[in-house]
């Protein structure tokens, strides 16, 4: 059986119409004065699902995450916490815990009692507090860092104690606002894949914000694309990448090459688009495209290059000249340049230490890819 | 590091000359065995030894004292509120007007302060002598207090806020548990301020005092106005003494505290 990507997805709750949505935003608005963060929108998200609001600064990601930790309120709009309507009810009533983008730890506290803060105002009895204290730091390994202040640390272990205080009441929701965007590469790749385990382990509903895509595919379960305070697109990460609903998103997520054409055939469920090189994409359209402008977008790993036009002639193939290449070790990407101009880039995996066909600046070369490589954009 | 250059040193040697030949001459005659001031005659303690007898000076001295401490703490409570409001509630009307309010006193000559303070006191009756002098160092020191806590609270993090209300604090916890330990020190040091300036004033402490309540300042002025005795030069050395240990003791732990926070940070970077 075919799938959109590579993984077999076995959590998918919003694909079953039965199941009740956690978190509900229903048509919410935000306005700063004349400034409209957050227009008019409604998203579902699932219990125990990783979710990631992804979107340029200023989209209005933050606002909706501060909205359902109560720091801001909805202009108009309602915002439902497993069936219960957030309104009204102020941040330190709210079944929900937050962990900043700053970390905001308490300067004056040991690490300890950061960690203890949030149970402390609920009145937890003291064995317990210092139960499950010793329980959060163990989850983080910081047991040995007890007894330091938030300035005696690292960047990366600031960032557990941020994490491990913000679990440590166990909310119904832990919103995240860009977790891992003060660490390096290193560290912030070890710790996507550590969230992940986390949220597994704790089986915690997470909402993340982040404006670093590779960072929302990895942890996410379904990502929402947003821009200009609207959601574009809410879909898993390999929908997004593999089907995008638009060109904003094709660009946004991973990168893409774009043809724009008219329809100039159509023949059962595959049409023709004639580009502005004189070349003819055969394409696969899902999205039933009309009579006008569509756009082709298709995926530089997707497009194969050679130095010899195709035999097989149910391929798209595409000539032009090699105007840039990169050898990035595990693979290599060409720029290829259109006689329009356009430049088209295919990547190539690097597979085997030698190459049979080597390419370089300025050779002519063919773009080859199936009707079935790219997805036709009406928008 | 450069060098001190024979011209850098010529003037660092004048300024501090400058600075410090007038006080250094001070303490030097209040150790002269002679009554007159100016006329060397031999070393010693005598002066110290007629102070302790000195009923006046001691009275004064603690008049100096108790009004210091509790306008400076009075002081403190109230210009740390303003500080709070100005900083934080941004959006009310006439904001800026209210802000320039706060800190015009800063700059207001002290006889205009002084004898504002007496013709309130005066119409509305209050009688004057210690309530009178606190009251009113109260409300010229209130100001220094709310510009110190002022730039401490602009440079705070409001996130940290936020995240004690996102663990389940109340605003008031909220404030006691965390906003108030962190800006404790710039307090703190509105305290010291707001206690040295009531210390050492003597203009409004004149306009407003009464029969009965004597400061040390008044006390050593009017003295003085009656000649210059040793004695004077005695009490006068002891608070500079005072005074000079406090700052040293201070600097050193702000020092220290920050070499510890240097060290700590750098082996945090490392590990």
């Amino acid at each position: 059986m075919k799938s959109l990507g590579s993984i077999r997805r076995s959590f998918a709750p919003w694909t079953d119409p039965n199941a009740k949505p956690f978190i509900s935003f229903e048509n919410v608005t935000k306005r700063f004065g004349d400034f409209t963060a957050v227009d008019n929108l409604s998203l579902h998200v699932y219990e125990r699902e990783f979710f990631a609001l992804l979107g340029a600064s200023g989209c209005g990601k933050s606002t909706l995450l501060r909205m359902l930790a109560g720091f801001e309120q909805p202009s108009s709009g309602r915002i439902l916490l497993d069936g219960q309507d957030l309104a009204g009810i102020p941040p330190y009533r709210r079944p929900v815990n937050m962990m900043f983008q700053s970390y905001a730890l308490f300067p004056h506290m040991t690490v300890e009692k950061n960690i203890a803060y949030g149970l402390k105002q609920d009145g937890m009895a003291k064995a317990d507090i210092e139960t499950r204290v010793a329980e959060m730091l163990k989850l983080v390994k910081l047991e040995q860092f007890a007894r330091r202040k938030p300035h005696q640390l690292s960047g990366g272990q600031r960032q557990r104690v941020a994490l491990a205080r913000s679990v440590a009441k166990r909310p119904k929701v832990l919103l995240l606002d860009e977790p891992l965007g003060a660490l390096d590469k290193k560290l912030r790749e070890e710790t996507q894949f550590e969230l992940m385990d986390l949220q597994q382990q704790l089986g915690l509903t997470f909402m993340v914000v982040t404006h670093d895509q590779e960072e929302a595919m990895t942890m996410a379960d379904r990502i929402a694309i947003m821009d200009k305070g609207k959601v574009i697109q809410v879909a898993t990460p390999a929908e997004v990448y593999e089907a995008p609903s638009s060109r904003f998103v094709a660009d946004f997520v991973g990168s893409v090459n774009i043809f724009e054409g008219r329809v100039a055939g159509r023949d059962e469920g595959r049409i023709e688009i004639a580009t502005a090189d004189g070349v003819t994409i055969r394409a696969d359209d899902a999205n039933a495209a009309g009579q006008g402008t569509v756009w082709y977008a298709v995926r530089p790993e997707k497009i194969r290059i050679s130095s010899k036009r195709p035999e097989n002639p149910a391929l798209n193939a595409i000539e032009g000249e090699v105007w840039d290449i990169g050898y990035l070790g595990d693979m290599t990407v060409y720029n290829v340049k259109l006689a329009s101009g356009q430049i088209v880039r295919s990547s190539e995996l690097n597979r085997h230490r030698t190459s049979e066909d080597p390419l370089t600046w300025n050779d002519r070369a063919w773009l080859t890819f199936p009707a079935d490589a790219g997805v036709v954009l009406t928008r | 590091m450069n060098r001190l250059s024979r011209f850098n040193i010529v003037s660092l040697v004048l300024g501090f000359a400058f600075l410090y030949i007038p006080i250094l001459l001070l303490v030097i005659y209040s150790f002269n065995a002679s009554r007159l001031v100016t006329v060397w005659g031999g070393f010693s303690t005598r002066w110290y030894a007629s102070l302790l007898s000195n009923q006046q000076l001691i009275d004064a001295a603690w008049v100096t004292f108790r009004v210091a401490f509790l306008s400076a703490s009075v002081a403190t409570v109230l210009g740390t509120l303003a500080a709070i409001v100005l900083t934080r509630y941004t959006r009310f009307h006439g904001r800026i007007l209210f802000t320039g309010m706060v800190f015009a006193p800063l700059v207001m000559p002290e006889v205009i302060t002084g004898l504002s303070l007496l013709l309130l006191f005066v119409a509305i009756g209050l009688e004057r002598g210690f309530m009178t002098i606190t009251l009113a160092h109260i409300t010229f020191s209130m100001c220094f207090v709310a510009v110190v806590v002022q730039s401490r609270l602009l440079s705070f993090d409001r996130s940290l806020e936020e995240a004690a209300q996102d663990l389940g604090a109340t605003p008031t916890r909220t404030f006691f548990s965390v906003t108030l330990p962190v800006i404790l020190p710039a307090i703190v040091a509105g305290w010291m301020l707001a206690f040295t300036l009531s210390l050492d004033d003597l203009v409004i402490a004149s306009f407003t005092s009464g029969p009965g309540a004597t400061t040390l300042p008044m006390r050593i002025y009017s003295q003085v106005r009656l000649g210059v005795t040793p004695e004077i030069n005695a009490v006068s050395t002891i608070l500079i003494g005072v005074v000079g240990v406090g700052v040293i003791i201070a600097s050193l732990v702000n020092k220290r505290r920050d070499v510890q926070r240097r060290r700590d940070e750098q082996a945090a970077a490392q590990g």
